[in-house]
């Protein structure tokens, strides 16, 4: 008897993702998500410009890849053409979502596009090779800050569901994180509702993951998750930030 | 026959475009076509359609690539300075072999330049117009008969070659009224195996992509598109001959050129000198035969743009340097009159031109 397989969501092949990368584990609740609700037949993703960018290759559903932040957009694009039969998702990190795709992120969101995003935070450029991003931490070495992100010279890193949470269009803004088993059930739980809000005609809805990048942090898949305990949640606090219908009931 | 009705270009654009069956459009606010936008925000709501103004041009065009992906017809419209901000999508769609329409009603540049007609995007247009080896089909229409019926024309080739169609109209063509005749036959959009309109478990999923990471592999694409290039380039040219069974010079113009320049001709054989003119239709494919035809008939070329002077080139490529070829252009904004092409003619007709 198997007692625990490959979502039917996640297509069988290998991942290039680097070891103790938290991708993976973010692409297996998706896939999860996307079981249980039954919606694979109707789902459509759209894949980034990143580390993620070959997601397309790692779902059983129909797949596009977008140019570098532009998922919401096209997105959007794919939601409108048949708003009924479409389920849509973006798979975007923080250079995507956060720096070049900003404007695609915070019109999608003060639309409250019917769309789901699931956002990877990891406080970095992953897929080349390590620079500074715009939710890199103060102080964070980075191949574009080697002597620290200096608030002063380049700003301060954006918290996406905070600043998101100001706007009257989002459904949900939850920001989770997947460095135990208690929070991945708990990453789980919100990246269902945030498709079943889709499903239920809600809006818009973004999932924040704050993720590792075990390679580009330069350290160790053990000790990255230890940094992100100690570094990254204090500045990127988990819980709900938005959820209308919560307020409405 | 059908009645004829009294449009603006911009207008005889947005109403072919739902006659053909385009249901989405997306677009964002830029003089002088505006009116497109103007006219899908009030249609679209009533029939059932999509308008949304995008929070940029970039938007649109990845909305237009959303649409389109998922194998509907589907629009844009900007002018100039906004055409640049969306080739980032034009490039990205011609990397996925995705259709759709994009209309571009051209203002003087370059920079934010002004808001009067131009010509001064033939060369982005045709010559691809963003990063990486791709070609849009471009077409010019020269009265607002034409604005309709290229928009009908534009979504049939896109869908059947898999590539952006673009209407290159100017700031003139956009703003100018005539009667149109409405009553096209409509090619239904075919069938699009290869949408991502989602697998409903009956199929293996498709992939829109244009991310090919073996060179091995994206020179296999790049040639296979190239080959469909070639087809276009054979079967779709489309030009009109005026007087050019006698002619002895000939003028080269399309759009609103042409108008002014058929004026010049019209006087100019009045004063018995054979002038005659080729207006390339669609900009690309250029229609090349008929200039290297001309060549050997003619004494003289003159390329009449609203531009420094880009048609120029392909004209010169086409009728391969066998007669001389001069430019009589206005630009930034200016439109040349007829008296002043009429001027060109005879200067060359009297040996005084280069």
């Amino acid at each position: 008897m198997v007692v625990f397989d490959k979502p039917k969501a996640l297509a069988d092949v290998s991942m290039h993702y680097c070891p103790g990368c938290t991708h993976g584990i973010v692409h297996r609740l998706v896939a999860e998500v996307i079981d249980e609700l039954g919606i694979e037949g109707k789902t459509i993703g759209v894949a980034p410009v990143g580390c993620s960018v070959m997601a397309y290759n790692y779902f059983n559903c129909d797949m596009i890849e977008a140019a570098h932040g532009r998922a919401p957009a096209v997105a959007t694009g794919v939601k409108r053409a048949n708003p009924s039969e479409h389920i849509v998702f973006t798979y975007q990190g923080d250079g995507d979502l956060a720096s070049i795709g900003m404007a695609e992120t915070v019109h999608a969101a003060a639309r409250n596009e019917n769309i789901t995003i699931i956002f990877i935070n990891n406080a970095i450029y992953g897929m080349t090779g390590g620079q500074m991003a715009p939710t890199s931490l103060p102080g964070q070495v980075t191949q574009t800050s080697p002597y620290g992100r200096d608030v002063n010279h380049c700003g301060y890193p954006i918290r996406v569901c905070e600043m998101l949470s100001e706007l009257e269009g989002p459904e949900y803004l939850e920001r989770v994180t997947v460095n135990n088993v208690k929070n991945v059930n708990k990453a789980k739980k919100a990246i269902k509702k945030a498709f079943q809000n889709q499903i239920d005609g809600k809006g818009f809805s973004l999932i924040e993951v704050v993720s590792t990048c075990p390679t580009n942090w330069g350290m160790t898949p053990a000790n990255a998750l230890k940094w992100l305990d100690e570094n990254m949640l204090p500045y990127y606090p988990l819980g709900v930030y938005k959820d209308r219908s919560a307020k409405e009931e | 026959m059908a009645d004829k009705v009294l449009m603006k270009g911009n207008e005889a654009i947005a109403e072919s475009a739902i006659i053909a069956g385009c249901r989405h459009y997306f677009g964002y606010p830029i003089t002088p076509q505006t009116e497109i936008a103007a006219y899908m925000a009030k249609r679209m709501p009533k029939i059932g359609g999509t308008f949304l103004q995008a929070e940029s041009e970039i938007a649109a065009i990845n909305m237009v690539y959303g649409v389109s992906s998922a194998g509907y017809r589907v629009m844009t419209s900007s002018s100039s300075p906004g055409i640049s901000l969306k080739g980032e999508g034009l490039s990205y769609m011609a990397g996925s072999d995705l259709p759709a329409l994009v209309v571009n009603v051209q203002r003087g540049g370059p920079g934010l330049g002004g808001i009067q007609p131009s010509q001064s995007d033939y060369f982005q247009a045709t010559k691809g117009g963003a990063h990486g080896d791709f070609k849009m089909i471009v077409l010019a229409p020269s009265s607002v008969q034409e604005m309709a019926a290229l928009t009908v024309k534009g979504f049939e080739l896109a869908d059947k070659y898999r590539m952006t169609a673009m209407i290159l109209a100017d700031g003139t063509m956009g703003q100018m009224m005539e009667p149109v005749e409405l009553d096209f036959e409509v090619k239904p959009s075919p069938e699009k195996p290869w949408a991502t309109n989602g697998t409903k478990m009956q199929r293996t999923h498709n992939i829109v992509n244009s991310l090919s990471l073996v060179p091995e592999e994206l020179e296999r694409l790049n040639f296979e598109r190239f080959e469909r290039y070639a087809i276009v380039e054979r079967d779709e040219v489309m030009y009109e001959e005026y007087l050019m069974d006698d002619a002895e010079i000939c003028i080269a113009a399309f759009g609103i050129a042409a108008r002014v320049a058929k004026n010049a001709i019209v006087k100019a054989r009045e004063k018995g000198i054979k002038v005659g003119m080729i207006r390339p239709i669609t900009l690309w494919p250029f229609p090349k035969a008929p200039f290297k035809k001309a060549a050997e008939q003619v004494k003289h070329i003159i390329s009449v743009e609203l531009s420094m002077g880009q048609m120029i080139e392909d004209v010169k490529l086409a009728s391969e340097c066998k007669v001389p070829v001069t430019l009589c252009n206005r630009a930034g904004g200016m439109i040349p009159t007829p008296e002043q092409v009429l001027a060109h003619i005879e200067d060359i007709y009297s040996g005084g031109a280069k």
